[in-house]
């Protein structure tokens, strides 16, 4: 559809750039949008894509640039401005009212609304929009009533009920089933064969090539290409996603793997919305090897580090550690069989911000005899023990007793990895390890999972930073929409491949690249 | 300019203990408008007040009566607050402590050996406190009911249960009509120290220092402050919080069924009218003024209490309403709640745009989203 293209784009983002303390989200992006067309905004996890929509939905200021829409210069200070220009934004997590109807959802926050809204006419419209692109919906459901496409749609007619010309979706196919993601495909075909434009951000490769015209890929904060989709194909979209060709790899020695620690098998399990997340993941990882996890944000990585850890239900399947089934068991009994977990929320679930340091350092090794006698604590152990962790694991804090809510971020994921390589017996389980972490600290974190590796622990080690998978692991395991994709061992592996396969791309029969 | 929230870098105790004090100078400062309107001194009136409550040792002996159940509901409460379980129960708990403690006392003095008859009637009291407390905490350990509302219900049929066994089946047939049950014979009694007050303060400082030792250093307590700091982590390291909820609100209903023995044993020493007047609520505001600390409850529920005696000599000297003491009993909430925040957070004028004042929680919400 690319042909309709007239000259004058609808929207121009000129040189946008938007700091936030430490961190540059975007820095002199470039965006331009046609009627008529579908423009995919492509990134990994980080790249900027949520930032730049953000800013021309008014929700953020940018530090420097401009916004040009149909030829005029413009300043959009809210979402109510962009919705006056003709810009609509539906977002990741819908703002929707749970317990009003959808009627009521859509008019919602319509300015010049009578005292009491005559609901009839709306409904009528509702209707009529519903019947010409395909939304389907009942006006009178309660929202709760809905589906998650469901409510999509109601998100989506709420832009088409205020004549919006720009559409934004952010990630719009996280929650749908293939299905849905078919209907929505032909909703937006409509949508721009009626002259409007949509944008929509993902960091699937497949759904580029499926919806979009063109594409705009974002990494690091910056727009590294404009392309259209007849004129590039995944690969290169996924060197330019990535970005990477030249690796930089640690000396490290050959692994020597011994019997299996990590058993899993045929696990499936569903994510916090009750969707499938993981469809079957069967996976073993041996004593003295890493295995690392690569794959996008949302394809179930969260969830199978869960489950193992005894977080998250299975629905089925199975997961043995050093050879005990803890499928469904308690956290406990994951903890007592070995495993030690690095999570993902490091201050939200991973510390106790208002207690102190050593009182961190001992949220595991409390239950033990070396800090307890009986039901009583012992402060002075618990002293003693987190001293001699500050110092093992260099973490700087003005005291043992400071709250450890007011240490750097480096030294609170040491605080977790001192508590946790202590702890466990067997198994570690690594979710972004150094999210977020600053140089030094991220080469520490990596170093300390290594000598874990050569102590025999076994590693699971998932990540979205490539480079980390592959200096560190032993073995990489792709994981795509709840599925093991394939697995290679690591001095296999480039990151063309992994890439490819991070993106939902087929490649080879049994998982394996070549 | 705009005036924004900021957070400090770390939490000042001084405002931690500031904020009571300055909350209860509020309270005073409201009240002595409430005396102005109503034409008396405030003066004259916090006079008779502080007189009424503290002013010779039978006043303080009148303090201490209505402070002992404020201190063991405020204990209770706040160990399940510590977990942040909100047992609004408390009420109800203690009245069901005075119920059992009185069936006992009336019915069983006479099979039991004399000296076990008093421990009986306390230690069933507290059993039946601990009992009522258990069925919310059951029903949230286990079916995630909220506890705010099952609590709160509960005190209803407590409350009601308790006034039909003293109007009913358990009156005293000799009583006149009177509603109440006939006097517990003497082996029921609950010793006194100095007039009224009686034997469940030190009770009340006994089960203080417990507290304060289970909390601070044991497994359990230190279970209970992960929890209540961090129910998300408290999982993660594998603490069972539905075994935990259920021992936390045994233990809470227990200390309050133990304030309905002690009522009912050590100053009515008959089970009327009188036993269920809003210690249980109050318990409440004595927890969070108490800041959850065991010795804080103690010394709020007796300053509680002094407001609450110097309210009825008021009214019986200077015929003014008693609810004086309940309006600023209220009014100390307020200040109190807000002067929480100021603990972890200090006000900032801003100059110039508003957004990079706000800037720094956004900035932490984009990272882990985009």
């Amino acid at each position: 559809m690319s042909e309709q293209r007239s000259g004058e784009p609808i929207l121009r983002m000129v040189g946008i750039t938007k700091r936030f303390p430490g961190v540059l989200a975007n820095d002199h992006v470039d965006l331009e949008l046609y009627q008529g067309e579908v423009l995919a905004l492509l990134g990994e996890n980080g790249a900027g894509k949520s930032t730049l929509m953000n800013v021309l939905n008014g929700l953020y200021r940018p530090d420097e640039g401009a916004i040009i829409v149909k030829g005029q210069p413009v300043d959009i200070q809210s979402p109510r401005d962009a919705y006056n220009l003709g810009i609509g934004m539906v977002h990741q997590n819908f703002m929707l009212v749970e317990t009003m109807t959808v009627a009521e959802n859509v008019v919602l926050g319509l300015q010049n609304l009578p005292f009491q809204p005559e609901l009839r006419g709306v409904k009528r419209r509702l209707e009529a929009l519903g019947e010409r692109y395909g939304l389907r919906v009942d006006p009178d459901a309660y929202i709760w009533q809905l589906s998650v496409g469901e409510q999509q749609r109601v998100e989506i007619l709420k832009l088409l009920y205020r004549d919006v010309d720009v559409l934004i979706l952010d990630e719009p196919t996280a929650v749908l089933t293939p299905q849905e993601v078919d209907d929505l495909v032909d909703v937006l075909r409509q949508v721009v064969r009626e002259g409007k434009a949509a944008i929509f951000i993902t960091h699937k490769l497949r759904e580029v090539m499926m919806f979009a015209d063109r594409v705009t890929v974002l990494r690091d904060g910056r727009n590294v290409a404009t392309r259209s989709t007849s004129e590039t194909s995944s690969d290169e979209l996924a060197r330019l996603m990535v970005g990477r060709e030249v690796l930089f790899r640690v000396d490290k020695t050959a692994c020597e793997p011994g019997t299996p620690v990590l058993e899993v098998q045929g696990l499936r399990a569903l994510n916090d919305k009750g969707l499938p997340a993981l469809r079957g993941v069967s996976l073993t990882v041996r004593a003295g090897e890493i295995v690392g996890i690569a794959g996008v944000a949302g394809n179930g990585q969260r969830e199978l580090a869960e489950v193992i850890t005894g977080l998250r239900e299975a629905t089925a399947g199975e997961v043995m550690v050093n050879g005990r089934r803890i499928t469904n068991c308690p956290p406990l009994r994951a903890i007592e069989a070995g495993v030690g977990h690095i999570p993902e929320d490091r201050v939200e679930m991973g510390l106790v911000g208002g207690m102190s340091v050593a009182e961190n350092l001992a949220l595991k090794a409390y239950r033990s005899s070396d800090l307890s006698l009986g039901p009583v604590l012992s402060p002075d152990s618990m002293r003693s023990f987190a001293r001699d962790l500050i110092e093992g694991f260099d973490i700087v804090t003005p005291s043992t007793e400071t709250q450890v809510k007011f240490l750097s971020g480096g030294n609170l994921q040491k605080t977790i990895l001192a508590r946790e390589l202590t702890a466990c017996e067997g198994l570690l389980v690594a979710v972004h390890p150094t999210r977020g972490l600053d140089v030094g600290a991220t080469e520490t974190v990596r170093r300390q999972l290594l000598e874990e590796r050569d102590r025999g622990t076994a590693v699971l080690l998932i990540s979205e930073d490539l480079d980390e998978l592959l200096e560190v692991s032993d073995r990489i395991a792709v994981m795509y929409e709840g599925q093991i994709v394939g697995t290679m061992p690591v001095d296999e592996a480039d990151i063309e491949s992994i890439g490819l396969m991070m993106a939902g791309e087929q490649l080879g029969k049994e998982g394996n690249v070549r | 300019m705009r005036i924004v929230f900021e957070k400090r870098q770390s939490v000042s105790r001084r405002i931690r203990v500031l904020v009571p004090v300055v909350s209860m100078v509020f309270a005073l400062i409201f009240g002595a408008f409430l005396f102005l309107f109503s034409g008396v001194n405030p003066l004259v009136a916090y006079a008779a007040m502080a007189r009424g409550a503290f002013g010779d040792i039978h006043a303080v002996a009148e303090t201490m009566v209505k402070a002992i159940p404020l201190m063991l509901t405020g204990l209770g409460v706040s160990i399940a607050f510590r977990m942040l379980f909100w047992n609004i129960g408390a009420e109800g708990q203690l009245a069901m402590g005075g119920l059992v403690a009185t069936g006992v006392a009336l019915y069983a003095s006479e099979v039991l050996p004399p000296w076990s008859v008093l421990p009986a009637v306390i230690l069933l009291g507290m059993v039946a406190g601990a009992l009522w407390a258990a069925v919310p905490a059951a029903l949230r350990a286990y079916l995630q009911v909220n506890e705010t509302i099952t609590t709160l219900m509960m005190n209803y049929i407590a409350i009601l249960l308790v006034s039909h066994v003293y109007h009913g089946p358990w009156r005293d047939p000799d009583g006149y009509g009177f509603p109440g049950t006939a006097r517990f014979p003497e082996v029921a009694w609950l010793p006194r120290l100095y007039d009224r007050a009686h034997m469940g303060l030190v009770f009340a400082i006994i089960a203080a220092a417990i507290l304060w030792f289970l909390v601070q250093r044991t497994k359990w307590g230190f279970e209970l402050r992960i929890t209540g700091e961090n129910p998300k982590a408290a999982r993660y390291i594998g603490i069972r919080i539905p075994r935990l909820i259920l021992v936390t609100m045994l233990v809470s209903g227990a200390l309050c069924g133990l304030a309905g023995a002690c009522e009912v044993t050590g100053v009515m020493r008959r089970l009327q009218q009188g036993l269920t007047v809003d210690y249980g609520y109050t318990a409440i505001i004595v927890a969070w003024m108490g800041q959850l600390n065991p010795w804080g409850v103690l010394l709020v529920a007796f300053l509680l209490a002094g407001l609450l005696v110097g309210g009825d000599q008021i009214q019986m000297a200077m015929g003014l309403p008693a609810a004086m003491g309940l309006v600023m009993q209220g009014a100390l909430l307020f200040p109190m709640l807000g002067g929480a925040l100021f603990a972890e957070y200090r006000l900032r004028i801003v100059r110039g745009s508003a957004e990079e004042a706000v800037l720094p929680q956004e900035s932490l919400a984009e990272e882990s989203k985009c």
